[in-house]
């Protein structure tokens, strides 16, 4: 392992002034980013130590706003009985992370913020896996886990499991820097790099993730997640829905998937089709097409379209608590 | 001169019976200590360099900066200059430093130049392979004309490919040099054998040479030799002048420590109005990485089909050689037999089992297949569950039930045991072959027991030490009849000399002596009779000790078993996920020595074979020719949930336990995969041809897609 400092600062301005320095990454679990660093696929002058700092964890709920700070740990949300039961569907996504382990270490910053588990990446390749005269290795070789909704050069997915549900909330994430706080919705936080010194996120040197903050009052929410062992295993895709009317009328709908794109996928047409419609089977399924809609299959993730449609039917399905 | 035999099924106190492994409490807890445990003072830690490309030749290597960095001790190239690298993961250099990271670091700090080579990994398109050869033709009858009369006929082109082993406990050793003798403990399937590799290659007398493993973290075929990170792990602790310690890596357990090979086919076959087997005609490629790979035994099982065509092409890869996997070659004749076997059952509209019923003379075991089939379809209320193909309910969820058939071998391996009775009473065995997790070291306990009377832990096994007497690799299924043939040798000719002692004092001959139950005695007058203490204690002041060998006189031991499973599976025609819900296996192993160990062995091969039914893929990346899941996390295993309801049946009792005693550990794993493969079929009406069943294969299938993924 190549040498690097370590801070553990206790105050979020003194944190924010040791991640401006370059080369410094902030260090919440550990779950993954000690592995990169072991595995020597990203490289660090110095980790700062989040754990220490106060005011970065815990769990409020406000009538009908729910505040999660970014060191909660998973299994601390999921343990959250009030949380739980405003928001059930946040229990499928948490449960998602199949390893007791990870949800104790694992916190929600990190998992908004880990880094994808494309095979190219992971083996140094590179975020963009390009060879050295520029072709795609992902479009070339095994692309079975990959987008379905590549952007640009970024074909790898974005791994987050609260993310989707979170963005399809509309929640908002909670920033500190330099220049103080500043939100922004979930979905901003990400972007498809398009040079290898890109990140996949949009935090700027000195910037920390806080926490989240949605409001989880008058919507039905659901996720589901296509995973092909019941055992510890990614999902192959995921969807999470957000609806806001009673019964089986959508006043409005969210759809976004997770596992289809670099970034967590806002699938706005197929929101706008149940939009202001009765839920049914028909509605349910033209949305589901819709959602797919200008997908772009690489040689050897056609299948990843039908989960999709399917994650978006039986999400959609929950959250209106009916057969579909 | 003596005889041997297995005691009488009324007189058995210990074999058959269930006792608990006897190291299950220091594995559980952690006392075991397995080869990878072993610190030894001073003990340094080794890692290997491997090439990240798949072909390519080394140009320079510069190992200066390694050797410069503090806590190296000894940095040793092992492909130099020139050398032609023929896969990814192939070792290039090894350091030994003060810690793992300091090795690793060292490692990085070696730099090599490689001119790179044009890599070919993708062995399923044989068209493109650029070394494809032909590897055997044979023919039988006249599969021509049978074909041209025949009734049915299906066609398919099936496949699965190369998979790893991914031991627990990966490859690796720990050497000691005392002077020039050489102590190694090795996580190994060969104990017996390994210190005459080891001394060849590193230039020191094999008498010199130790090998020791009382434990070991799996095997599956794969730890058979000492590897080249053996000899050079005995290199780095004989410069280093102290003990080293070198295990693989995960990656490169996965890349370099074992694969099994990949099998193909474009199969042809055919049946009569009656549903009999008239006609074969396969061709067949396959991959086991550089060296390529030989024929699977096609047809598997109904290998007395009347008129038959094979044809094997051999495809090498710039992949790692292939390694013997648990019953080499079976899993994937089977596979390929029996889909094809059961399409061309659906075909004629038959029951599968029924349509193998009306074939089973063209197996080798037809008696055992009948009454297999018929337990296991009573287990699986198969009467009453089975429907023909398609969907046969509601919803996206559909359920099938598939079944296969399945041989093997299993007679014991060349096996020597030392049994030694002491004065006191006390009964020692020691045999040089290990225990690689399946039980060995508990059935020798049994067969000891058995043989003296006596209760577990009365007797003491120590074995997995090449000073023990010789005895063979764990390979084959060959060593439970191998150690306990040896051991009930030697044990029963230890007793005779005890009873030759004691018969004076109970006033008998010694063949009118029994040992059961902890006393010696008249048979027919228990009264009549001694402690077993007592008794020992006539044979003066000297143990008694005394070789048994296998193979040899009596019938303890044979070979040749039959197995049927079926398997219960769930579909989600909507996402081509499929879940196991129930494996049921039925398996003869002749005379069984601890029914708990066998129905574990069989348990153990469901679960490894739900991995490689659904699961288990070598994933090469056709671009950088790596291997894209080197790790745990997409090389994926079969967790407990994933596994469904295991429910194994032994065939016991006459006809098959006056066979002796016959291997088990390669038959259970051979099925799973056809008979998944065929319950999925079942369910959603069509064949996906390829393993893993994964959902992109599965969706693939049911949208009329075929080809691999």
């Amino acid at each position: 392992m190549r040498p690097f400092g370590y801070a553990a600062p206790a105050t979020v301005e003194q944190a924010v002034g040791l991640l401006a320095a370059e080369g410094s990454e902030a260090l919440a679990g550990g779950t993954d980013l000690l592995s990169l660093l072991k595995d020597d696929v990203e490289r660090v002058d110095r980790l700062v130590a989040l754990r220490g700092v106060a005011g970065l964890s815990g769990i409020e709920l406000d009538g009908g706003t729910l505040r999660i700070g970014a060191m909660t740990t998973l299994q601390e949300l999921r343990d959250h009985d009030g949380a739980i039961a405003a928001l059930p569907a946040l229990a499928v996504a948490i449960d998602g992370v199949a390893s007791p382990q990870l949800r104790e270490m694992g916190t929600v910053g990190g998992d908004l913020l880990q880094r994808p588990r494309c095979w190219y990446y992971r083996r140094g390749f590179g975020l963009l896996a390009l060879t050295a005269d520029g072709r795609s290795m992902v479009t070339e070789g095994d692309n079975r886990y990959h987008a379905i909704f590549p952007t640009g050069q970024a074909r790898f997915v974005n791994p987050s499991s609260l993310a989707p549900l979170l963005v399809a909330l509309g929640a908002e994430a909670v920033v500190h820097g330099p220049g103080g706080e500043r939100r922004l919705p979930v979905e901003a936080l990400y972007q498809a790099p398009q040079a290898a010194e890109e990140r996949e996120n949009t935090l700027a040197p000195g910037e920390l993730l806080a926490g989240v903050e949605a409001n989880v009052a008058g919507s039905r929410s659901a996720v589901y997640e296509v995973r092909q062992r019941r055992s510890l295993d990614w999902p192959l895709m995921a969807a999470a829905v957000t609806l806001t009317g009673s019964g089986s009328r959508a006043e409005r709908a969210r759809i976004v998937l997770g596992h289809a794109a670099p970034t967590p996928h806002v699938a706005a047409a197929a929101g706008d089709v149940l939009s202001g419609q009765e839920l049914t089977p028909e509605t349910v399924a033209a949305a589901a097409d819709a959602a797919v809609e200008g997908a772009r299959p690489m040689s050897g993730n056609r299948y990843k379209i039908q989960l999709a449609r399917t994650a978006v039917r039986r999400a959609l399905g929950h959250a209106a608590g009916m057969e579909i | 001169m003596a005889d041997y035999s297995w005691p009488e099924a009324d007189r058995r106190a210990q074999i058959g019976a269930r006792p608990a492994r006897l190291d299950g409490p220091v594995k559980s807890t952690g006392f075991a200590k397995y080869p990878s445990d072993q610190n030894p003072s001073g003990l340094l830690a080794a890692k290997i360099l491997t090439s990240p490309h798949a072909h390519a030749r080394i140009v320079a290597i510069d190992t200066s900066a390694a050797e410069a960095m503090a806590g190296v001790r000894v940095v040793h190239v092992i492909q130099g200059e020139g050398s032609e690298i023929q896969w990814a993961g192939d070792e290039i250099a090894a350091v030994a430093a003060v810690s793992e990271d300091v090795a690793r670091d060292a490692l990085r700090a070696i730099r090599v130049d490689y001119e790179v080579l044009p890599h070919f990994v993708t062995e399923e398109d044989r068209d493109r392979a650029p070394g494809a050869r032909a590897a055997g033709e044979r023919a039988e009858g006249d599969p021509d004309a049978a074909f041209a009369t025949a009734h049915r006929t299906v066609e398919r082109t099936l496949g699965m490919p190369q998979m790893a082993h991914m031991c627990l406990e990966p490859h690796g050793q720990v050497c000691s040099w005392d002077g020039d003798e050489l102590e190694v403990h090795a996580s190994t399937q060969a104990v017996s054998t390994l210190a005459g590799q080891f001394a060849t290659e590193l230039g020191v007398p094999a008498s010199q040479v130790r090998i020791r493993t009382e434990y070991m973290g799996g095997g599956f075929g794969s730890k058979f030799s000492p590897d080249r990170w053996g000899i050079v792990g005995a290199e780095l602790a004989r410069k280093a002048g102290a003990p080293v310690k070198l295990f693989l890596e995960r990656d490169q357990e996965v890349t370099v420590a074992g694969s099994r090979p990949s099998a193909f086919a474009r199969i042809r076959a055919a049946a009569d109005e009656q549903g009999r087997l008239v006609a074969w005609d396969s061709d067949s490629w396959g991959s086991g990485g550089l060296p390529g790979t030989g024929q699977t035994p096609l047809p598997y099982v109904f290998s007395r089909l009347p008129n038959r065509r094979t044809r094997h092409t051999s495809v090498p890869t710039n992949l790692a050689g292939s390694r013997a996997w648990r019953a080499p070659n079976h899993p994937q004749a089977c596979f390929l037999t029996m889909a094809v076997l059961d399409d061309l059952a659906d075909e004629l509209g038959l029951d599968p089992i029924d349509f193998l019923e009306r074939n089973l003379d063209l197996t080798g075991r037809p008696d055992t297949y009948r009454e297999q089939l018929g337990i296991a379809a009573e287990m699986a209320s198969w009467k009453e569950r089975w429907q023909p193909r398609g969907r046969t309910r509601a919803g996206a969820v559909q359920r099938g039930l598939g079944v296969s058939v399945h041989t093997w071998g299993g007679r014991g391996h060349s096996s020597n045991c030392d049994v030694t009775v002491h004065p006191d009473g006390a009964v020692e065995a020691r045999i040089g072959s290990q225990d690689i997790g399946t039980g060995t070291r508990t059935i020798v306990a049994q067969v000891l027991a058995e043989t003296f009377g006596l209760e577990l832990h009365q007797v003491r096994v120590s074995l997995g030490d090449n000073v023990y007497p010789q005895s063979g690799p764990s390979g084959g299924s060959s060593t439970v009849g191998g150690v306990t043939a040896s051991t009930r040798r030697a044990a029963q000719d230890a007793l005779r000399e005890v009873l030759v002692h004691v018969a004076p004092r109970l006033e008998a001959e010694p063949e009118q002596l029994l040992a059961e139950g902890g006393r010696v005695f008249v048979d027919g007058d228990s009264s009549r009779g001694v402690s077993w203490r007592e008794a020992a204690a006539q044979i003066g002041g000297a143990p008694i000790s005394v070789q048994g060998r296998n193979p040899g006189r009596g019938r303890l031991i044979s070979s040749g078993v039959g197995g049927v499973q079926i398997a219960e599976v769930e579909v989600d025609i909507d996402t081509g996920v499929v879940h196991v819900e129930r494996m049921i296996a039925v398996q003869d192993c002749g005379l069984i020595i601890n029914r708990r160990l066998a129905e574990s062995q069989v348990y153990g091969g469901l679960i490894m074979g739900v991995g490689y039914a659904l699961y288990e893929e070598w994933i090469p990346d056709p671009v950088s020719g790596r291997l894209l899941n080197a790790d745990m996390e997409f090389y994926k295993l079969a967790g407990l949930v994933d596994v469904g309801s295991l429910e194994v049946h032994m065939m016991t009792g006459p006809g098959y336990d006056e066979r002796g005693v016959i291997g088990l550990g390669e038959p259970p794993v051979i099925s799973p995969g056809a008979a998944i493969s065929n319950a999925v079929a079942n369910a959603i009406g069509v064949r996906v041809p390829y393993l893993p069943l994964t959902p992109d294969r599965v969706l693939d299938a049911l949208a009329g897609r075929g080809g691999p993924a």
